[in-house]
């Protein structure tokens, strides 16, 4: 069996996730002995196409129209991809753009389509390994059908290494430009504070288990106490409590602290994206199961209105 | 002007909870308005207010229980529900995103609305596919996790939140579906006055038969097969004791890292 796998690359540099989609790729085609396919779409794609060649890799398939990400000409060219190189599984990054192409791919090829895979398997059919409610469960689906659609979680697999001999072919892709009915005009960077949490040593931050705007003062004497910078889970930011330049994760900043100190926070996948490089990580949060655990060095499992008190006393 | 929004109940779990089969045990589970759908919904209530004439409708696929939170949708703004459910449906098992998109597909044949808003994602399933597998299927423009939004007469101008404190700008032909992100926008509280209002609003039930359908679109190619918790993989040392103790066990380890010193 053939696996696809389309990568992405944005503002002139290929982004990770297409170096893990690699791997990805690759065990499920080792799986059944199959060959693996690369596309890259649009800007330069032979640079792509360089920076791709890695062990492992059977063909690279280069679509040359288009600059950036459009999802218009993103979905024929992955459509007329997969007719030409009919493979078993197209495999897409779980990311932003991948949210905002797959779903249409997948409907247009009348394939089944399975988000945000954590892990797969490849037996009698394909079998994807996902998660749900927010990480606590994990559940596993069979696709039934010859051909189909995954969409891979962004650093799950490791990214593939290593110089390959694929093929690199150039696809002639027929856009019809009168169905692209999108333009992408710009991009922003999200407004910068004063303070780039990126750069602090210790990270006392804060989610939702917070409950109220008022509540951040526990939080701030903390901080003032270890002499800390304070960031936030999404909510709080989205609650406009704390300014968007305090945001870790996926959409927000990623940082790299000594410590990371992770209060009233669940741990869900975007978040943790921001943060898992971190040195040492301290979870507190009174639900035991919370993810935030499974990536926690140290942790309380308790109220977090009886411990961070008690922890800022400690410190005057 | 007609906005249809998707809402949908989302299940959280409890801190501790039990699987039964396939399912986690309803003892442990909490019923809520999907929290990205309240945003879509405040963002079709802001442009209600702000416009001439513009209907909000809310459309969910889900049971009867969901109905206390369809009513939230309605005290917050929206000026009716429609709530498509029968028993096969029930039956059916897990719905992916391409059956719940056939069903909403169905609605839109009826509604025809102008602009469709929905969540960026569920905060259960978590598929984060059902919006653009809709505006696939009606040949619909579309945009996925939109946290900006500026309507003109034929073309949406969004804003797309990407990874890393990065938005896109796009300019979106309408009619649209635009999944929505959270913290484009302060969602309401509803009122006393709304919470009284939405008991009068219509909340319309329709069966598959009602829709047009036949039980052929619950045929899913995908077969959920298991839920199991994961097995830990954290290696965290858990600090036990009371909050005085394990602060005190946090705040040595904090110093000895060379914190507040
Ligand atoms: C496309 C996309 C991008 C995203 N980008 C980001 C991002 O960049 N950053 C980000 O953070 N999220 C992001 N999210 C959102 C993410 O999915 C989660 O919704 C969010 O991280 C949850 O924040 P939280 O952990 O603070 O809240 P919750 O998940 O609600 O967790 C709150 C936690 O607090 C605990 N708690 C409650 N009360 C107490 C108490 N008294 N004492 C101790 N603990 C308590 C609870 O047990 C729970 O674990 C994104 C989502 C999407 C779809």
């Amino acid at each position: 069996m053939t696996v696809l796998v389309v990568a992405e690359h944005r503002r002139g540099e290929l982004r990770d996730a297409s170096l893990e989609l690699l791997t990805a790729g690759r065990q499920l085609a080792d799986a059944t002995g199959g060959e693996l396919h690369v596309a890259v779409v649009s800007g330069d794609v032979e640079s792509y196409a360089d920076q791709l060649n890695r062990e492992g890799v059977d063909a690279i398939h280069t679509v040359a129209d288009g600059e950036e990400f459009n999802h218009d000409v993103y979905t024929q060219a992955v459509e007329q991809l997969f007719e030409a190189v009919e493979p078993t599984v197209l495999l897409l990054p779980n990311s932003v753009n991948g949210l905002d192409y797959a779903p249409a791919v997948a409907e247009r090829l009348d394939i089944p389509l399975v988000t945000d895979a954590v892990d797969f398997d490849y037996g009698d059919g394909l079998t994807v390994t996902r998660e749900m409610y927010g990480s606590k469960v994990e559940t596993t689906m069979d696709v039934d059908a010859p051909q189909a659609a995954v969409t891979v979680r962004p650093a799950e697999w490791p990214k593939a290494e290593g110089t390959g001999d694929a093929t690199v072919e150039a696809f002639d892709a027929a856009i019809d430009e009168s169905a692209v009915r999108s333009t992408v005009t710009g991009y922003q960077e999200v407004g910068g504070g004063d303070i780039d949490i990126s750069d602090a040593d210790v990270l006392v931050s804060v989610g939702r288990g917070i409950e109220e705007e008022d509540n951040l003062d526990i939080i701030h004497d903390l901080a003032e106490a270890l002499d800390a910078t304070v960031s936030a889970s999404r909510p709080i930011v989205d609650n406009g409590w704390l300014p968007k330049d305090r945001q870790v994760g996926q959409s927000g900043k990623v940082v790299t602290p000594d410590v990371y100190i992770a209060i009233g926070i669940s741990g869900a996948v975007q978040h943790v994206a921001g943060m898992k490089g971190a040195d040492t990580i301290v979870a507190i949060n009174n639900d035991p199961n919370a993810p935030i655990f499974d990536i926690a060095d140290y942790g309380i499992q308790d109220d977090l209105f009886d411990v961070v008190p008690a922890l800022t006393e400690q410190f005057s | 002007m007609k906005i249809l929004v998707t809402v949908k109940e989302v299940a959280a779990v409890d801190d501790e909870f039990e699987v039964d089969g396939l399912a986690i045990d309803d003892r442990y589970l909490t019923y809520d308005l999907n929290e990205w759908d309240e945003y879509a919904i405040e963002e079709a209530v802001q442009i209600a207010e702000a416009g001439e004439d513009v209907e909000v409708v809310t459309v969910t696929v889900g049971p009867e229980d969901a109905e206390d939170t369809i009513r939230q949708a309605l005290a917050k703004g929206a000026d009716r529900a429609i709530r498509v459910w029968d028993d096969a449906i029930a039956e059916a098992g897990l719905l992916d995103p391409g059956t719940k998109a056939q069903l909403l597909e169905a609605v839109v044949a009826t509604e025809e609305p102008d602009l469709i808003l929905s969540g960026v994602q569920a905060g259960d399933d978590a598929f984060g596919a059902t919006g653009v597998t809709l505006a696939s299927r009606l040949g619909w423009e579309w945009a996925a996790v939109v946290n900006d939004l500026e309507l003109g007469d034929d073309v949406a101008t969004v804003h797309r939140e990407l990874e890393g404190g990065v938005e896109e700008l796009t300019d979106v032909e309408l009619p649209a579906v635009l999944t929505i992100q959270t913290g484009i926008n302060d969602p309401r509280y509803a009122s006393l006055r709304g919470i009284r209002q939405a008991q009068q609003k219509e909340l319309a039930v329709q069966s598959l038969a009602d829709v047009g359908l036949d039980s052929d679109v619950l045929d899913s190619p995908i077969e959920q097969t298991s839920l199991y918790e994961p097995e830990s993989e954290g290696e965290a040392t858990i600090y036990e004791g009371s909050a005085d103790e394990t602060a005190a066990d946090l705040a040595e380890l904090l110093r000895e890292q060379g914190v507040a010193q």
